[in-house]
């Protein structure tokens, strides 16, 4: 798997019954679509393959596949390996609105049983989609159901699929592909180190790491009370203030929402600072502090040093230039940290408190693993 | 749009050094001090809803315009603002969009209205939103007309644009031509409604035609230069919210001071284009003078939701922290936000919260580097003093013309 780039390609697969909203997911996630926009959206022929470079060193190979019946046995059949072998994830969508649920079920475990042959090691998420169009108090129950019905007819996959129930009119979306996200990055666990430590240095109350383009959520730390938040879709939520916030500024300023993204966005109250900026080449870091400038000066400096030790892990090209890189980076941050030293005279005291720590991060602390 | 709302300008900036300053002046106001102390609420989206809120010194009662006689007897004061038209025309979708923020997908269940519905809000402007049956005549003498239109502040006409309009422009030219001699000073705001769903050409020659036809019978009649305005509306975009900006601001007796104020800002900071909104309707009540177009008034609007809705997750009531007091006192009490953005030439925004009800919002090029904050940072306080003082609050400041300088 490992090439010399070491540059993950993943196969991420996207079926379903025609028409029961696989593009116009993907359009939104990944191409910046309104939700609105999407009754554009015509059948897709066949195959639509589509590289999404998530975070760097992750490639997303997705591969949404038209839902017409003579589609699909085709995959079955004649594409049987060339579709189904070597597959990550399996996303497969189901309208909750469809008339003939069964007969979706069935043609679902015929597609379960080829990727079971050629791809036993994948992981399958079913999103039942369309939940808008249900009552709202009918929702959950519907859902169950028909979770428990499908799961029942997901052969080896029983115990390991994930359902999610999803609609484009709400955050729903993003909740469900942030955990696909989550589950195909290969160095979660370290990235959460790293924003953990960064965490403390800078006494965030939360940090939450996001990818650019699609504003999905990559990882969280959470510290102290901000666990007792009330809004618990938050992540989701900034997801979804994030691009539609991006889609207002491309249809006023003219800009294509691709390259409408924003250097930095503060937001200060008496409760709370907020700011999300750049972070790595794909990813934005939004953090949320306590009130006080101080904080938030030494917050936006420490970030700043900490970037080069984020790009690397972003990018991890060669086999071990752990060392090398990251001497050479904290020597540059030292540099760095003096001159903005001089500058700083507000938020000094707090600065020189905490200056030294982010450099230790890129010393020793961080990536051994 | 119809450039007759400019007419306000005419006016002196210099007018409220002789406002009367005692009616207002003496209501102690509670400020926030319903608010938990230390709890800095601020960006609150649902505090008109709050049964108790503190409702903020009405801004001197608007003295012309409104058609009221110095002598009528006092009502409550408050500016108000009557929803016309024939039936189905939108009017109850139009308040509900725009003052109860219902989604406008959603307003295709709303009911017929068979009486008049009679709302407040108190936000920054304390006014009264009455929207009518289509169906009523108004001029039946079984009607009070008086105590309909005494008070009004604008009277705003919808009409379908999509719809058979001749006998809505009939029933408007009666109503104006009726209340011509009573009350000839109402401001009648024509909002030509539903457009979202004509083509282009269609839209400007449809809103055309009423204007014509309304601006005819009334001269033919006899009324030249009726005060009557006309917006092109539709509730799935902003220009609704564009509308009634345009109407409430006819309402402000100190617009033009608060124009000439953001004027003032604009020039010292290098900003494009300021805004001076009221959060929870989403309608901005001041910009500066230079030319608006409506991009840049969504994106304003659009910013405001970020904030807001971002206020909303992180602004949650925690637990009283502990050892943090040093904090609470550096904190921000107004909130402030920035954007910038990643490429160059693109515009920068940023917002400061006014007091609970008004947010500054400034659109700057390129031109005025994010660098520059720390200036906008204190001219912008030095124009919130100002507002301070044109809508005196607990303070029994005397109300001066003021500007940055």
């Amino acid at each position: 798997m490992n090439t010399g780039k070491r540059q993950k390609q993943r196969k991420v697969l996207l079926m379903g019954k025609s028409g029961a909203g696989k593009s116009s997911m993907r359009s939104i996630v990944f191409s910046n679509y309104v939700a609105k926009d999407v009754r554009r959206l015509g059948a897709t022929i066949d195959v639509e393959h589509s590289n999404i470079k998530f975070m760097g060193n992750l490639m997303l190979n997705l591969w949404d596949c038209g839902g017409q019946d003579g589609f699909v046995e085709n995959y079955l059949n004649h594409q049987r390996n060339h579709v189904f072998g070597s597959v990550a994830v399996l996303i497969f969508v189901f309208d909750i609105e469809s008339r003939e649920f069964p007969a979706d079920v069935i043609s679902y475990s015929n597609i379960i049983r080829a990727l079971q042959e050629c791809s036993p090691g994948a992981k399958v998420f079913v999103l039942i989609h369309k939940m808008d169009l249900v009552q709202a108090r009918l929702r959950a129950q519907l859902f169950d159901e028909r979770a428990e019905y499908i799961r029942t007819a997901s052969e080896s996959f029983r115990d390991s699929v994930d359902f999610f129930p999803t609609s484009i009119w709400d955050q729903s979306l993003y909740k469900a592909w942030t955990q696909i996200i989550y589950f195909l990055i290969p160095n979660a666990a370290t990235i959460e180190g790293l924003l953990q430590q960064l965490a403390e240095v800078i006494d965030a109350r939360e940090l939450i790491l996001y990818e650019r383009t699609t504003c999905l959520m990559v990882t969280h730390v959470t510290r102290g009370e901000e666990g007792q938040n009330p809004f618990t879709d938050r992540f989701e939520r900034i997801s979804s203030i994030l691009k539609t916030h991006k889609q207002s500024m491309a249809k006023h300023t003219g800009i294509p929402a691709g390259s409408a993204n924003f250097a930095e966005m503060q937001i200060k109250t008496g409760r709370f600072m907020f700011f999300i900026t750049r972070l790595t080449e794909n990813t934005n870091l939004a953090a949320s502090i306590p009130p006080s400038e101080q904080v938030f000066n030494a917050a936006r400096v420490n970030i700043l040093l900490v970037r080069p030790k984020f790009a690397e892990l972003d990018i991890a090209s060669k086999p071990r230039p752990g060392i090398q890189q990251a001497f050479a980076h904290s020597a540059e941050s030292d540099r760095d940290r003096d001159r903005l030293r001089d500058h700083s005279a507000g938020g000094e005291s707090e600065y020189r408190g905490k200056g030294k720590e982010p450099v230790s991060i890129g010393m020793g602390g961080g990536f051994d693993g | 749009m119809d450039s007759s709302h400019r007419r306000l300008s005419a006016h002196s900036q210099r007018s409220h050094p002789d406002e009367p300053l005692s009616e207002h002046g003496e209501a102690p106001q509670a400020g926030s001090s319903r608010l938990k102390p230390g709890a800095q609420l601020t960006l609150m989206r649902y505090l008109q809803d709050l049964p108790d809120a503190d409702v903020p010194p009405s801004p001197v009662p608007p003295r012309y315009h409104t058609g009221r006689l110095p002598n009528s007897k006092a009502g409550d004061g408050k500016p108000r603002l009557l929803l016309m038209g024939q039936r189905r025309s939108g009017k109850s979708s139009i308040s509900s969009v725009v003052f109860h923020k219902l989604p406008p997908s959603e307003t295709l269940y709303i009911e017929t209205t068979t009486r008049i519905k009679k709302e407040s809000m108190h936000s920054f402007m304390d006014f009264q939103v009455w929207d009518f049956p289509g169906h009523l005549d108004y001029f039946d003498p079984a009607f009070d007309v008086d105590n309909i239109f005494e008070e009004i502040g604008a009277l705003i006409w919808v009409i379908d644009a999509q719809d058979e309009y001749l006998e809505a422009i009939m029933r408007l030219n009666m109503t104006i031509l009726n209340l011509q001699n009573s009350y000839p000073n109402i401001n009648v705001e024509v909002f030509v409604h539903k457009v979202d769903g004509l083509s282009e050409d269609y839209k400007s020659d449809t809103f055309r035609d009423i204007i014509q036809r309304v601006q005819d019978e009334l001269s033919d009649n006899g009324y030249e230069n009726a005060p009557v305005s006309f917006y092109q509306t539709s509730i799935y975009d902003h220009s609704i919210f564009e509308a009634f900006s345009k109407v409430i601001q006819k309402l402000i007796p100190q617009l033009p001071t608060l124009e000439a104020l953001l004027n003032s800002l604009c020039s010292t900071c290098h900003i494009e284009k300021a805004y001076l909104f009221d959060i929870m309707s989403k309608i901005y009540i001041a910009t500066d003078t230079s030319p608006t177009d409506i991009g840049s008034y969504e994106i304003c609007s659009d910013y405001i939701d970020v904030v807001i809705d971002v206020s909303e997750i992180y602004g949650w009531d925690r637990p009283a922290e502990n050892g943090h007091s040093e904090i609470a006192e550096t904190g921000n009490n107004d909130a402030e936000s920035l954007i910038t953005m990643e490429r160059k030439g693109n515009n920068y925004l940023y917002l400061r919260e006014i007091n609970k009800y008004l947010a500054l919002i400034c659109l700057m090029g390129d031109d005025s580097p994010a660098e520059k904050k720390a200036v906008i940072d204190y001219n912008v306080g030095v124009f919130q003093a100002a507002l301070k003082q044109v809508f005196p609050r607990a303070e029994r400041d005397v109300p001066q013309t003021t500007s940055e300088e």
